[in-house]
């Protein structure tokens, strides 16, 4: 993966395909509900029928889909999904602990570091309560796979995120959280640190140690204590991956439904990456009612025993076009984006058959 | 069961569930038929999403302040509110009522806050219900209809409380979450409804956080609201092409294929949905509340109406069911 390319790899890819054939970096986002994880399964795939090695992380797959793809039993490493194509598709589910894990192990300067750190209270809830640190944790797995050179491919899912900001800044706020001065200037408590601290700061952590407890205030002490001198190698980590997020060549995939207050959100969300100055290489809008075509009104009229079956052709029809109506303003905001189409099928298959089946429909 | 009385059960009732089975819809509707029996209604929203505003006719995000949704209708109809109330809000109020009103900005900038937070999961969770209870208490209303996080979080969010009683030796907090599974626990006061769709994965959803909230959360589970439920098909029993053969009518073989496809996949549709509720029946014994899939491109005040009503007969029907 270059960060050279020109400006242009920004542009949107022209079809759904060049989606999977031309791009490396692929980010599924969107709010929950939508069925993300399919269709980032869905994209991997489909890269692996054109003959690239693909990798997907996933997050929270269901069972099903998590058992289909063979992730569960091995967290945060790959697993080749064995399947008929030409390429090989790889999956993965993120444990952001364990990812976070990994970082600090990379980064402690001793194993008695990185032992003190993983060995404290507040850094245990990091990753479970700390609001961005799960999206963090799914972009440095993207990071750490994309640099790994394995991959021709890499695309991830991301957890159910409401405002695009969230992700895009994810990196940004774990580092401030590292760097929190106000804890660090604890650590050395000389007369001057004392004056930075400020008294109604000293104030207040008399004040949250009164209320929550005086551990809190030392778990928290101990953990900035035992981090000191690994906020170089964080820092610069967040950086690149941040780097990675904003590098044009990545290509972000807004995934909704046709459901009305899916498509809300997905407006608001394509807004915040605009923002951003965030193009929207692509738009998956998922579990679509599929158009059958073609109800005719006047053989209803001539044949009333085929009454009922004209009816629901004509309602499922007029449902079909509804839905297309009610995303084409979607279409238009994140216009040149390619718009792909995931119908709702008769049956909900999750197995492998189900995304070869989607991958028919979106990349057709 | 009437709706007057099943308004009545309790004064906070949770709707959760997992993202994108409308359950912002369902307060909304929920609320409107609440109003219709005459209640006040205050809707808490915590996440700051325009669902709810524009289930009403009204436009834009909600803020911390109060809006009103719809006024009392003439005639003994109750009003419906709404508000929205984020961690952060909580968070804020909660330092103001301690007597640090002249800190709570900038502690929330300093980033001082997201430490704490980090160091005591669930605080938040704890301060938003704290509020919650809060406003219980002050009569805010006669109910108040919290839309809670999606169901992965819904655990948590309901959790929480109980977790930090356990954790925490003593103070304020402690106090705080203990109110919290106060109201938690105790159905005359709050309830929590679980909505979901007639599809596999919800329904896998809905009835694994159903045991998980009365184990750890010790709460009351009301009626499982089932939305968007199709209508049952009628006259699709036979094949185009048999219909047709019977009628001796010759119909154009395309147009023929696409009344087969449309009846094969109605059907198809239908039973899945007939199989999922037939399964939350068997494993999860909650009543149910089943509404209709709405043939409308959005939703606004003239759907939330309709909703209400189809939520208000499945209330009223509960009664025939034998349920409680």
């Amino acid at each position: 993966m270059s960060t050279t390319e020109s400006a242009g790899e920004r542009a949107a890819p022209a079809t759904m395909p060049d989606l999977v054939t031309e791009r490396s970096v692929v980010v599924c986002c969107g709010s929950g509900g939508v069925g993300k994880t399919t269709v980032s399964a869905t994209i991997a795939l489909a890269a692996a029928r054109a003959g690239r090695r693909s990798c997907v992380v996933t997050v929270d797959p269901a069972r099903r889909l998590a058992d289909a793809l063979g992730v569960e039993s091995l967290p945060n490493t790959p697993s080749e999904v064995q399947g008929d194509w030409p390429g090989h598709l790889f999956a993965l589910m993120l444990d952001s602990k364990g990812t976070f894990d990994d970082l600090v192990q990379r980064y402690a300067r001793t194993p008695e570091q990185a032992e003190a750190i993983l060995a404290n209270r507040l850094y245990q809830n990091l990753a479970g309560a700390l609001s961005g640190t799960q999206e963090y944790m799914a972009m440095e797995k993207l990071y750490e796979l994309v640099h790994s050179e394995e991959f021709d491919i890499v695309v991830v899912d991301t957890p159910p995120t409401r405002n695009a900001l969230d992700l895009l800044d994810a990196p940004r706020r774990l580092t401030r959280f590292l760097e929190n001065r106000l804890f660090r200037a604890l650590l050395v408590p000389t007369r001057m640190s004392l004056r930075a601290v400020g008294v109604a700061t000293q104030a207040l952590l008399r004040t949250i140690a009164k209320v929550a407890g005086a551990e809190i205030v030392q778990d928290a002490v101990g953990f900035f204590q035992a981090f000191e001198g690994m906020e170089d190698g964080f820092r610069s980590r967040a950086s690149a991956v941040h780097e990675l997020l904003a590098d044009p060549a990545t290509a972000y995939v807004l995934v909704t439904s046709a459901r009305p207050d899916a498509i809300t959100e997905a407006g608001f969300f394509a807004e915040k990456l605009a923002e951003r100055d965030v193009a929207v290489a692509a738009l998956v809008v998922n579990r679509i009612a599929p158009f059958f075509g073609g109800a005719t009104d006047e053989t209803a009229e001539r044949a009333p025993e085929l009454g009922a079956l004209e009816a629901n052709l004509a309602a499922l029809d007029a449902l079909a076009q509804r839905e297309e109506g009610a995303f084409s303003g979607l279409a238009a905001q994140v216009a040149p984006a390619p718009v792909g189409r995931i119908p709702l099928f008769g049956d909900d298959v999750h197995e492998l058959l189900g995304l070869q089946r989607a991958a028919d429909q979106l990349f057709s | 069961m009437d709706v007057d009385t099943f308004c009545a059960q309790s004064h906070v009732i949770v709707v959760a569930g997992k993202g994108g089975v409308g359950k912002t819809t369902m307060s909304a509707a929920l609320a409107r038929m609440a109003a219709g029996a005459g209640r006040s209604v205050l809707i808490v929203e915590l996440e700051g999403k325009s669902g709810i505003t524009a289930a009403f006719g009204r436009h834009g995000d909600l803020g911390y302040e109060e809006v009103l949704l719809a006024p009392a209708a003439p005639g003994g109809g109750g009003s419906v509110r709404a508000r929205r109330l984020t961690p952060d809000d909580a968070l804020v109020e909660y330092l103001e009522d301690h007597g640090l009103k002249r800190v709570s900005k900038r502690l929330a900038h300093s980033g001082i806050l997201d430490v704490v937070s980090t160091a005591i999961p669930g605080i938040r969770d704890v301060l938003v219900l704290g509020k919650v209870k809060q406003l219980e208490r002050d009569g805010a209303a006669d109910l108040i209809l919290v839309d809670a996080p999606a169901t992965g979080h819904a655990i948590t969010f309901l959790t929480s409380a109980s977790g930090l009683v356990s954790a925490a030796r003593g103070g304020p907090l402690r106090a705080q979450a203990q109110d919290v599974v106060d109201l938690l626990s105790d159905p005359a006061r709050c309830r929590v409804m679980l909505v979901t769709l007639p599809e596999e994965l919800p329904v896998s959803e809905t009835i694994e956080s159903a045991y998980t909230l009365e184990d750890k959360a010790g709460v009351q589970l009301g009626p499982v609201i089932i939305n968007a439920c199709d209508p049952e098909p009628v006259g699709l029993e036979r094949p185009a092409a048999e219909v047709a053969a019977a009628a001796g009518l010759t119909v154009v073989p395309e147009h023929l294929a696409a009344l087969e496809e449309a009846r094969s996949f109605r059907l198809a549709r239908h039973a899945v949905s007939t199989e999922q509720i037939e399964r939350l029946r068997r494993d999860l014994p909650l009543p149910h509340l089943l509404v209709p899939a709405l043939d409308a491109p959005s939703i606004g005040p003239a759907e939330t109406q309709v909703l209400a009503a189809a939520l208000a007969d499945a209330v009223t029907a509960l009664v025939a069911e034998g349920a409680p």
